[in-house]
């Protein structure tokens, strides 16, 4: 009790504060809530503990106020570990803002449920992380990959259910997404490469229009990928070198190109323009996979950049001359041309210094040996001695690796002997050992020269190599060794251990060579060295007695092939020779050992997998299922094997992804027409995407349900023990009753029963608002817009692309192809004057200044029709004229797909009765009802599980009129269009009966 | 994945953590701390201690401290607190310690947005700014009587996905689009004067209030002049491969639009020379005399001028007379500054006077160098000259300016 009231006192203030700040979470207004709230994120961003807080907090969850509710959630998100009981009460408030209409707030709501570290919850998480990888907004999808991760190190169970979503996103097409679906697949299940096939090409093709940290991430995925898929690009490099060497002339580019895999191809184009990119995370990515898994030839393209990264901050600078140390070692030419960029600035710290030294002495050649070593020697007089004592070192390697500049470089050493610096002087005599012991000069001169420094010099180092060099050079001097032996006896006591056991070596040498004069000085020395402390010398000193005078032994006759052999001369190399293995720009490389979670590349196969499985193909069963459900697109896929070079290509490939990819799969065909072999692989890989992701949603359709099942059958299970739990709480309700009133309160407010948390909100039930949807039919046939006959050579088609008009909505985006089959370039066309009817509008495309000969080039007209059929009429401008033209959109291209439930539908439909209605019989009604609506009109479909109504929804382009269209299949079918607007319906519903009658 | 980021004053407290997956106690931030005491401010960006991985970065006088468990590309993470430190910039003009304190719910709510689960969320500034509201002093003191935060009261709705930099219903009274040219000269001047290494370093910082999607096109004069260039996500590729021209639907506000690189393989002008002379007279004096003067600067006034001379440790002290601008020696980083201002043709900046060396230092090793600062305006040394701007996707007629200028980047000269 004391006790107590003791830590009570101590604590007092704080608690006061506390109570204060509960107060005010307490109170009606939102402004004290906030204040609060903020005081509370100061505390945790300062790190002190809030979690006695947590009970006040976590109410404040259901707060209309979106600033307090995010204030909230962050509060959460740090503390929800710590009070997993409290933390379950927001869970509700999560699942239903999950079901929220705007996309941020489900993001929002996911992203916080997901971060709630509790085991408990685990099945909701996984529910909610499968809806959402299904939903609309893309940013709610990529919330969901950003989820996986989170669930599956909270519940490594889940596992072989989130590796199916994952799969499911990874075949998502939208840019935001897919780089978070990479995430979560390198974070969850890197060894599942067969998900990687499927989308292999479809991710080197948006791989442009992904943010930075997806590309990083993807390129970094690929290029292991690469590594265990395709072979080894230089293989043949090795095996007949020789060979390249003569038919260099004839087929220099073309011959490692012709054996490179197609798709390992494509991986290195469209990586390439990321060399580009403003993130120097994403240049290193791109640098790695090229240094990894590309052709040893094509290396060289990532030089610049790697260079150009040198002028950003000094701890990417680090990071870059980390990894070009590591590839001038074994590439030298690559860097060749950039070698001033690698020169020293005195400002730079010494990591940096350090590593362009050892970039300058990987570069050196026959050639630029000079210019490298006169910067060289202008940094031995740097301040820095850490730095001189390098460069010092540095010019030792060049020394050694050019042969005709290691005598300058000697003599360049040796006048570094008198330098004042006992540094500068120690490591000079170290690195001049060295290249002694490589070199056959003779090294007379600068022996005597160093004898003489050993008066002065002091540091143990140097000493005792200029010891170890009069040893081994004794005969060649053979006047000076004994007297320099003589004078380190008398000093022998206060040498360093270093030095005492050189001058031993020494003594042993010149006694085996010059007995009489130093047999006695041989004794003295080891007579000393037999008492000295340190038992290094003591048990060198007994072993070297064997070998001086007054032993005997049979090892003495053996003595001089002991000490006189030849040594092997020392390898000078850099530091970074070692990790050549490691993964480049990794952290493990960089730090030089092997990172937690680092998995070294594994090495190309001996006999690469087959390609085939990247061919994205339908199942034979699944076939049929995909053809029926669009034919029109099977037609179409064969259309485009047939005729492989036409304009339309283009664009189907560009509606075959999202519209903001449009560039990228442009420039890809663009490519694909320059090289020619390449073409029909990727020409395959068009076709074949459509099918290949309505494949993979089926199938995951079926699996879903299945996880559903279990899922729900743990929640069950979970929700008893919950229960349990909610007992105790209540249970004693004496220790914190403040605390649990508030929360009986807000389970108050909810009426959510604390035990009906577990149970999931049916999630079968659509939403009750009418979202925008995609397409669901993109025709990809061009219409003519203008003849070439007509247009002195330049021809124009024109498609409706049913996507929306960057620039206003209300434009339907029409996308026009020009083609030139003049001779001459035509330059400069735009559009010129337009003729429209009252109330539209035309959004001109960008200028295309130049249409080379048999080119063609896309442009992108938004025109808002005003709801009408009008055509409008407008004057394209050329170089080569001026031609009026005029596009009449067919009536079902005004319209914008939209979904909603059934019931919503039939109450809408309520609501348009009267004029606003047009029936009409149908006398015939054809079965592929979906199929043909789809086609001719740009519709949503509405849940069409009844068998005999169809129902679709759409709003018109300018107006927003809501449209809707029920078809009614039976013994008498009928055709119902409802329609705000009453002319549009009834235009409408002729075009229709014209579709379905024909 | 980025599990913690600590952010360090130059005192060495922590002054604000926040952790995206499990809590790591800031003890392990004395891994860093003990580096910075060990080598200043010359520290290794990637520390390894036994359980962890701190990558940081300093900028300003503060430290930021990433922790990690496991493998990922150091770049990645550094870039990315790079990228934090630009939007704190972004937002609250400068990114200081005690502007981070002040700020520290937009600074925490930031984080929350950037970072999930420790992988970047958001990082452009165009949708971070409508999520969470800058700070302006109106809206400070708006939020100081009505008591709101910065985040905005209506979540936007729009598209997030298409253009990922621009946000959709943009609306200027003065449709205004100006781009700054500016160019770097990096350059190593031996001690006789000549060039050892130059190069050319140029940015274009555009400032676009323009209203709508304008989709913008920029065309240069002599674009072959461009060794290596790179680009705001926002550059279409394609077009400057084939067309070598600039086409972007351009972000909302200040962006750098590309980076270009002109190397050492082309000739650069060097616009200023330095005439120094230091000479030993006795063991512990030396006379310094430095001028500075135009070089080849094609007709403009070099203005601006900064010398920064990092001498030795072994001087003590430098008594000098300037005959224009100021100098000072600071002892302790040894570092002279002599703001010279206006290089005057007629009348060339000297500055001369007495050095005291410590006793018994070796001479032959003072070698000091100078850093150099300058800026000549309405010149871009490369000669790079914009052609024209062409708006397309607006009706409106927009404002236009280029404005070029050549500023010293690391442009070092040996003593």
């Amino acid at each position: 009790m004391q006790l107590t009231q003791l830590l009570e006192a101590f604590f007092h203030a704080d608690f006061k504060k506390h109570d204060d700040l509960k107060e005010m979470l307490d109170s009606n207004k939102d402004s004290l809530k906030l204040e609060a709230m903020k005081r509370i994120i100061g505390m945790v961003a300062k790190g002190r503990d809030a979690s006695m807080l947590f009970p006040a907090v976590v109410k404040n969850v259901v707060s209309k106020n979106i600033e307090v509710k995010k204030l909230v959630y962050v509060y959460l998100e740090r503390y929800a570990e710590e009070q997993q009981d409290l933390a379950l009460l927001s869970i509700s408030t999560f699942q239903r803002a999950l079901k929220e209409p705007n996309q941020l707030i489900r993001a929002g709501a996911l992203r916080v449920l997901s971060s709630i570290r509790v085991k408990m919850i685990a099945p909701i998480v996984m529910l909610a992380i499968g809806d959402a990888s299904s939903d609309m907004s893309p940013y709610v999808r990529k919330t969901a990959a950003h989820a996986i991760p989170k669930l599956y190190s909270l519940e490594p169970e889940l596992k072989s259910d989130l590796v199916t979503i994952i799969q499911k996103l990874l075949a998502d097409k939208t840019v935001l997404v897919i780089g978070s679906a990479v995430m979560a697949f390198t974070e969850v299940c890197p060894e599942r490469v067969d998900l990687i096939h499927q989308v292999y090409r479809q991710l080197c093709a948006l791989l442009v229009d992904v943010d930075e940290w997806g590309q990083v991430t993807i390129v970094n995925m690929l290029t292991r990928y690469a590594r265990s898929q395709f072979a080894d690009p230089n293989i043949h490099e090795h095996q007949n070198s020789g060979k390249e060497f003569y038919d260099s002339e004839s087929d220099n580019s073309e011959k490692p190109t012709a054996s490179l895999d197609p798709d390992h191809r494509l991986l290195l184009r469209s990586t390439r323009p990321l060399l580009q990119s403003r993130n120097a995370a994403v240049v290193m990515a791109v640098a790695q996979l090229y240094h990894h898994a590309a052709p040893k030839t094509e290396s060289p393209l990532t030089a610049k950049a790697l260079v150009r990264l040198l002028r950003s901050h000094v701890e990417v600078q680090s990071v870059v001359l980390n990894a070009i140390t590591s590839i001038s070692a074994k590439n030298k030419t690559m860097f060749e041309p950039y070698l001033k960029s690698f020169f020293v600035r005195t400002s730079d710290p010494t990591n940096i210094k350090l590593l362009k030294l050892d970039i300058l002495t990987n570069l050196t050649t026959d050639s630029n040996v000079s210019i490298i070593l006169r910067e060289l020697q202008t940094y031995i007089s740097n301040s820095d001695k850490y730095f001189v004592a390098a460069t010092i070192q540095a010019i030792g390697r060049c020394a050694c690796s050019i042969s005709d500049v290691t005598d300058s470089c000697l003599n360049g050493l040796v006048s570094l002997l008198s330098n004042r610096d006992e540094a500068v002087v120690a490591e000079s005599v170290v690195v001049i050992k060295r290249l002694l012991q490589t070199q056959a000069a003779d090294p007379k001169e600068i022996i005597t020269h160093m004898a003489r420094l050993l008066d002065s010099i002091t540091v143990a180092q140097a000493r005792a190599a200029i010891l170890w060099l009069l040893g081994e050079h004794s005969q060649k001097v053979p006047r000076i060794a004994p007297d320099i032996l003589r004078k380190m006896a008398k000093t022998f006591s206060d040498e360093s251990d270093i030095v005492k056991m050189q001058v031993m070596n020494l003594a042993v040498k010149l006694y085996i060579t010059n007995p009489e004069q130093t047999s006695l000085l041989c004794q003295y020395i080891f007579n000393l060295a037999r008492y000295d402390q340190n038992y290094d010398i003591r048990d060198k000193a007994r072993l070297f007695k064997q070998f001086i005078p007054g032993q005997d032994g049979k090892i003495k006759s053996q003595a001089a092939r002991v000490f006189l052999a030849n040594k092997p001369a020392p390898l000078l190399q850099s530091h970074f020779r070692d990790n050549e293995d490691l993964q480049l720009g990794s952290l493990s490389h960089y730090i030089k050992q092997r990172a937690n979670g680092y998995e070294p590349l594994p090495p190309f196969p001996e006999q690469p997998p087959s390609g085939d499985v990247r061919n994205v193909e339908t199942l034979p069963t699944e076939e049929n299922k995909s053809y029926k459900k669009s034919s029109q697109k099977g037609r179409e896929q064969f259309m485009w094997e047939s005729e492989p070079s036409t304009p339309d290509h283009s664009s189907s490939s560009g509606s075959s992804n999202e519209s903001s990819s449009e560039e990228s799969s442009e420039s890809e065909e663009e490519d694909s027409s320059e090289e020619g072999s390449t073409e029909e692989e990727e020409e395959e890989e068009f076709g074949k995407k459509n099918s290949s992701s309505e494949e993979s949603e089926s199938s995951y359709e079926e699996s879903s349900t299945e996880n559903e099942e279990t899922v729900i059958k743990k929640i069950n299970h979970h929700n008893s023990t919950k229960s349990k739990e909610v007992a105790v709480v209540n249970a004693e309700p004496a220790n914190n009753k403040s605390n649990l009133d508030l929360l009986l309160d807000f389970c108050d407010t909810n009426n959510e029963a604390p035990g009906g948390f577990f149970t999931p909100t049916t999630p079968v039930e659509a939403p009750l608002t009418i979202q925008t949807v995609q397409p669901v039919f993109i025709n990809t046939k061009p219409v003519e817009l203008l003849n070439r006959l007509n247009g002195r050579g330049l021809a124009a088609t024109f498609r409706f692309t049913r996507s929306p008009h960057l620039y206003s909505p209300s434009m339907a985006n029409i996308n026009i192809m020009f083609i030139n089959s003049t001779n001459e370039d035509i330059n400069d066309i735009r559009l010129g004057r337009k003729n429209l009817a009252v109330g539209m509008s035309i959004h001109d495309f960008a200028c295309i200044p130049k249409l080379p000969p048999n080119c063609s080039l896309p442009a992108t007209l938004g025109i808002d029709f005003n709801d009408t059929t009008q055509p409008a009429n407008f004057e394209i401008v050329s170089s080569i004229g001026n031609f009026n033209v005029c596009i009449k959109p067919k009536i079902g291209e005004l319209l914008r797909p939209v979904k909603m439930s059934t019931s919503l539908f039939i109450e809408k439909q309520g609501k348009l009765r009267g004029m606003n209605e047009h029936t009409t019989t149908l006398p015939h009604c054809p079965d592929n009802v979906i199929e043909r609506i789809n086609e001719t009109t740009n519709l949503g479909p509405c849940d069409n599980s009844e068998s005999e109504y169809f129902r679709f929804s759409g709003q018109t382009m300018t107006s927003s009129s809501m449209t809707l269209v029920t078809v009614y299949k039976g013994e008498k079918s009928t055709l119902t269009v409802n329609c705000e607007n009453t002319i549009f319906g009834s235009v409408m519903l002729n075009e229709l009966l014209n579709t379905l009658s024909s | 994945m980025i599990h913690s980021l600590f952010i360090i004053n130059s005192q060495g407290d922590v002054f604000l953590e926040k952790h995206w997956r499990s809590i790591i106690s800031r003890s392990v931030c004395d891994y860093y701390l003990e580096a910075q005491r060990a080598n200043g401010n010359d520290i290794n960006p990637v520390i390894a201690t036994p359980h962890h991985y701190l990558i940081s970065i300093q900028r300003g006088g503060v430290s930021y401290v990433a922790v990690c468990m496991e493998e990922i590309p150091p770049l990645f993470v550094i870039e990315f607190l790079h990228r934090i430190v630009d939007t704190f910039q972004d937002y609250f003009s400068d990114c200081t310690e005690s502007i981070i304190k002040e700020n520290y719910v937009v600074v925490y709510e930031l984080l929350d947005e950037m970072l999930d689960n420790g992988f970047p969320l958001a990082t452009e500034s165009n949708i971070l700014k409508e999520l969470i509201k800058p700070p302006n002093i109106l809206r400070t003191i708006a939020n100081t009587v009505t008591g709101k935060t910065n985040v905005s009261d209506i979540l936007p709705t729009g598209q997030l996905s298409n253009i990922p930099w621009r946000r959709s219903g943009v609306k200027y009274t003065n449709n205004e689009a100006y781009f700054d040219v500016i160019e770097e000269v990096d350059a190593i001047i031996d001690k006789s004067g000549a060039t050892v290494f130059a190069e050319i370093q140029g940015y274009i910082d555009c400032c676009i209030k323009l209203s709508g999607m304008p989709d913008l096109t920029l065309s240069f004069i002599n674009p072959r002049l461009f060794d290596d260039v790179s680009f705001h996500p926002c550059v279409r590729y394609k077009r400057w491969e084939a067309e070598k021209l600039l086409s972007f639907i351009p972000p909302d506000g200040n962006f750098r639009l590309i980076s270009y690189h002109i190397g050492s393989q082309s000739v650069v002008a060097i616009p200023i020379y330095v005439r120094h002379n230091l000479s030993i007279k006795t063991g512990e004096q030396a006379r310094l005399d430095l001028t500075v003067g135009p070089k080849q600067t094609l007709g403009r006034t070099v203005e601006g001028v900064k010398l920064e001379v990092l001498m030795p440790k072994c001087i003590l002290n430098c008594v000098l007379t300037a005959n224009q601008g100021k100098y000072n020696f600071d002892p302790v980083s040894k570092i002279l500054h002599w703001d010279v201002g206006r290089i005057d043709v007629t009348k060339l900046p000297n500055i001369r006077g007495s050095v005291s060396i410590a006793s018994g230092s070796n001479t032959a090793e003072i070698n000091p160098s100078i850093n150099v600062h300058f800026t000549i305006s309405q010149l871009a040394v490369s000669g790079l000259k914009v052609n024209r701007l062409d708006m397309y996707g607006e009706k409106y007629k927009p404002f236009k300016g280029v404005k070029y200028i050549t500023k010293a980047g690391r442009f070092q000269i040996r003593m």
